[in-house]
């Protein structure tokens, strides 16, 4: 797909990539699914301990005898993928041109535990609006990147794959690609590397939008870490508070241990199936997921597409290390992630179901040049999994003025 | 402590069987071994951190070896030496209660129950169980005999699993006050490390007739001011001296870098289903326990053991593989609402002892303090979180002189 590749250094030549694992790999999963060492039940009635047993075992029932990869393979391999080498590591990203001439390259990234799954349904109404209900002229091209490390990106051996170096290879990527001028997306990890991008303020990257915005303002901090509450709060930001002290007081454990420790949690990850898709629905972003019995939310045929991926790729310890290569900054928080640096226009969609609904007022604070921000209608942690017209909606409206 | 299993309320016979106790026998099956050595080689590996330090945790390198010898070891030498010892199970407190109780042949010994911590067990404590009771052979007096009852833990080893919650360290104490009563022991101690040493205070502040003081090689100390300023990451706060300072900063570089894994287990134990369904997985979170016993574990793995070889490693680790606790025991640090290192508001005597690779060394004004009645504290050139498997001399030394003035009454209560 670049301009022209023959001659061009071998490092350099964008090679398309199909995904084809070999069915020994699959007989493998489910014969550990079939295998696992189970522990007693927890000793509660609710997930007050993590995730429960029962469900977990249905789950794992179904993972091994009703699920089938082959149709996400397929349905991956109906999309253009490619790999590329940047920076010495080859990175696997789709490319979807739309058909509308003067469409806005768009880089969208994925985060934990999620990959280019989580982002696939909104191809369709991002590169061909007009069958989606939007105008033709909001069409996009998108460009999704595997992060270093997740589904079928090279896992780095060497430290110092933070997001400020993986922005700067989106940016490498975007302009090998022939992309002059365009725009970044991403939520959870996904939004870390945005907000670099916006720091790092490349030439040609016209502004950011993100979904996992950091407006937690400094002055509430010690609220969270258990301290008084600021006096002066409005109702959305008292509200707003309250869910980042829930977040920070329940469900921090995982990503303080993937910061941390991430070879550690690493060997029984890679080791066990069941181990793995316990800790990725560990995240906050699956505390109301209903494991396929609720219909407004990801299938369990998606959320396992999801787990199958990571352990295909035996990449939960090289997933892991990102949480260690972003230092502890919380992607909450505006100080922590320098939005005060981002001298980019930006936008910001608030989704209801998030871990916590940013307020208007405390976005705008952590903005310098905040284009946009809405309160999307529906939706969580993974908008674009979850709600891939609204979340479509919301990049369209989020970058009309950047065309 | 009437037991609350409503079934067998009523009939005196029934009654007679929940306060046995009976003998108990270690006896693996085949098939759990053979299932774990196929586990073990059957592993599947992450590739090797990207860094050249501990600094992402458990080293490939150093998990690998350990798989390795966990392939040729044999964990029958470690059952035959359980079962070598006198072993009995309880039920207290509606859940059975395993134990290790060995008596001393020398008259007047000192009964003790010794509690090991996590990632422990009893076979933290096999190397100090015949220092202990038999002196005479290790160079101490008959004099310094003790009687010694060392359980395993709710959720850990061979005790019962808990199905409802409220087995935290406080329950947990109760049921060894219990226990002792049970053994027919009126007067007698209590000594523990990491959880130990917070089942152990629990029986301090509980304070029952009988038990005559505590000692503890994790001490809860650090005053309450600066317990908050600690877990809230606060810098070294001044006016402290050269020592408490330097106990500020353990504190705090543990709490910074190396507690996620205790967070980990406080807010969500059951997630951890990697660690029942792989043995390496397992092993590799049991050996990140803190930074001093890593190294001393990666050590005996890189041919040059200190303090630990590679089968006590192992002993432990089989231990908690055969008997499906690494979420159980995770469970305790979710049960818990105690602070592991402030001051626990112990009223009868207690003697400390200070191993310089501990998580955190108490200088002595703080042990002052956080204990009215201390009645010993050392600090000890060599040891480490787990004083009492590494350094089983010195720390049956420490038992000895910790307790001798409340033998046969010489120090009233």
């Amino acid at each position: 797909m670049s301009p022209s590749t023959a001659g061009i250094a071998t490092e350099t030549a964008i090679r398309p990539f199909r995904v084809d694992v070999p069915e020994e790999q699959l007989v493998e999963l489910r014969r550990r699914i079939d295998a696992t060492r189970w522990p007693d039940r927890e000793t509660v009635t609710d997930q007050s301990q993590g995730v429960q047993l029962a469900r977990l075992l249905g789950l794992a029932r179904y993972w091994s005898l009703g699920y089938d990869w082959r149709k996400v393979e397929a349905k991956l391999n109906a999309l253009p993928q490619f790999v590329t080498e940047i920076d010495r590591l080859q990175l696997h990203f789709i490319h979807v041109r739309s058909r509308q001439p003067n469409a806005l390259p768009v880089v969208i990234t994925h985060g934990w535990p999620g990959s280019v799954l989580e982002l696939i349904k909104t191809i369709g109404p991002l590169t061909d609006p007009g069958a989606f209900g939007g105008r033709a002229e909001d069409a996009f091209d998108v460009v999704m990147p595997s992060l270093p490390g997740y589904g079928f990106s090279a896992h780095p051996s060497e430290s110092g794959w933070g997001p400020e170096r993986i922005g700067s290879a989106w940016d490498v990527l975007m302009k090998r690609l022939g992309y002059t001028r365009y725009v970044a997306q991403g939520g959870d990890y996904g939004a870390v590397v945005t907000h670099a991008m916006g720091r790092q303020a490349p030439a040609g990257l016209l502004g950011i939008h993100v979904n996992l915005p950091a407006a937690v303002p400094l002055e509430v901090l010690p609220a969270v870490g258990g301290g008084p509450a600021p006096t002066g709060l409005s109702e959305k930001e008292r509200a707003a508070l309250d869910q980042v002290i829930t977040a920070a007081m329940r469900d921090t454990a995982y990503s303080l241990m993937m910061g941390t420790k991430p070879q550690t949690i690493g060997y029984s990850l890679n080791d066990s199936p069941v181990g793995l898709a316990a800790w990725m629905l560990g995240h906050p972003g699956f505390n109301r997921w209903a494991y396929g019995s609720d219909p407004g939310q990801p299938t369990t045929d998606e959320v396992l597409d999801d787990i199958t991926l990571y352990w295909l790729t035996s990449s939960p310890t090289s997933a892991a290390r990102s949480y260690w290569e972003n230092h502890g900054r919380s992607p909450l928080v505006a100080a922590a992630q320098m939005t005060v640096d981002i001298s980019i226009p930006t936008a910001v969609s608030a989704f209801p179901g998030e871990l916590y609904v940013a307020p208007e007022s405390w976005a705008r604070r952590a903005y310098p040049k905040l284009i946009y921000f809405h309160e999307a209608e529906r939706g969580g942690h993974f908008a674009a999994l979850e709600e891939p017209e609204i979340f479509s909606q919301e990049l369209r409206a989020a970058f009309t003025s950047l065309r | 402590m009437a037991s609350e299993t409503p079934r067998k309320a009523g009939a005196a016979t029934a009654v007679a069987e929940e306060t046995a106790i009976r003998p108990f026998r270690i006896d693996v099956p085949e098939e759990a071994l053979n299932d774990l050595r196929r586990r073990i080689a059957a592993t599947r590996w992450p590739e090797r951190e990207t860094v050249a330090d501990d600094s992402q945790g458990v080293r490939l390198a150093t998990i690998q070896e350990l798989a390795r010898s966990w392939l040729n070891y044999d964990w029958r030498t470690c059952e035959t030496k359980l079962n070598a010892l006198p072993q009995f199970m309880t039920e207290i407190d509606g859940l059975d209660i395993h134990f290790i109780h060995v008596r001393s042949r020398h008259d007047n010994a000192l009964p003790l129950i010794i509690t090991h911590g996590w990632p422990g067990s009893i076979i933290e404590q096999l190397k100090i169980i015949d220092p202990l009771t038999n002196p005479t052979a290790h160079g101490a007096e008959a004099s310094d005999a003790f009687d010694l009852v060392i359980p395993s833990i709710p959720g850990h080893g061979f005790s019962a699993k808990p199905t409802s919650t409220g087995w935290d360290p406080l329950r947990t104490a109760r049921a060894w006050i219990e226990l002792m009563r049970r053994l027919g022991y009126t007067r007698y101690v209590a000594q523990g490390g990491d959880w130990g040493a917070a089942i152990t205070q629990r029986m301090g502040v509980e304070a029952p007739p009988g038990l005559l003081g505590i000692h503890t090689n994790m001490p809860g100390t650090v005053p309450d001011d600066l317990w908050e300023a600690v877990q809230a990451g606060a810098p070294t706060p001044p006016g402290l001296s050269a020592e408490e300072r330097r106990a500020y900063q353990e504190l705090h570089d543990f709490f910074a870098d190396h507690l996620a894994y205790a967070v980990e287990m406080s807010k969500r134990p059951q997630t951890l289903y990697g660690i029942a369904d792989s043995p390496v997985g397992l092993a590799a979170w049991m050996l990140d326990h803190d930074p001093k016993s890593y190294e001393l574990i990666a050590r005996a793995f890189a041919g040059n053991p200190g303090g630990l070889s590679r089968d006590d490693v192992l002993d432990n680790v089989t231990l908690y593989w055969l008997t499906n606790t690494g979420i159980s025991s995770a469970r305790l640090y979710w049960e818990n609402k105690f602070g592991f290192f402030n001051v626990q508001g112990v009223k009868i005597p207690v003697g400390v002892s200070i191993f310089p690779d501990e998580l955190y060394e108490a200088p002595r004004s703080w042990a002052e303090r956080a204990y009215p009645k201390l009645i010993h504290y050392n600090r000890l050139p060599v040891g480490g979180h787990f004083a009492a498997w590494e350094q089983p001399q010195i720390f049956s030394e420490e038992l000895r002189a910790a307790f001798r003035s409340l033998r046969n009454g010489r120090q009233a209560r």
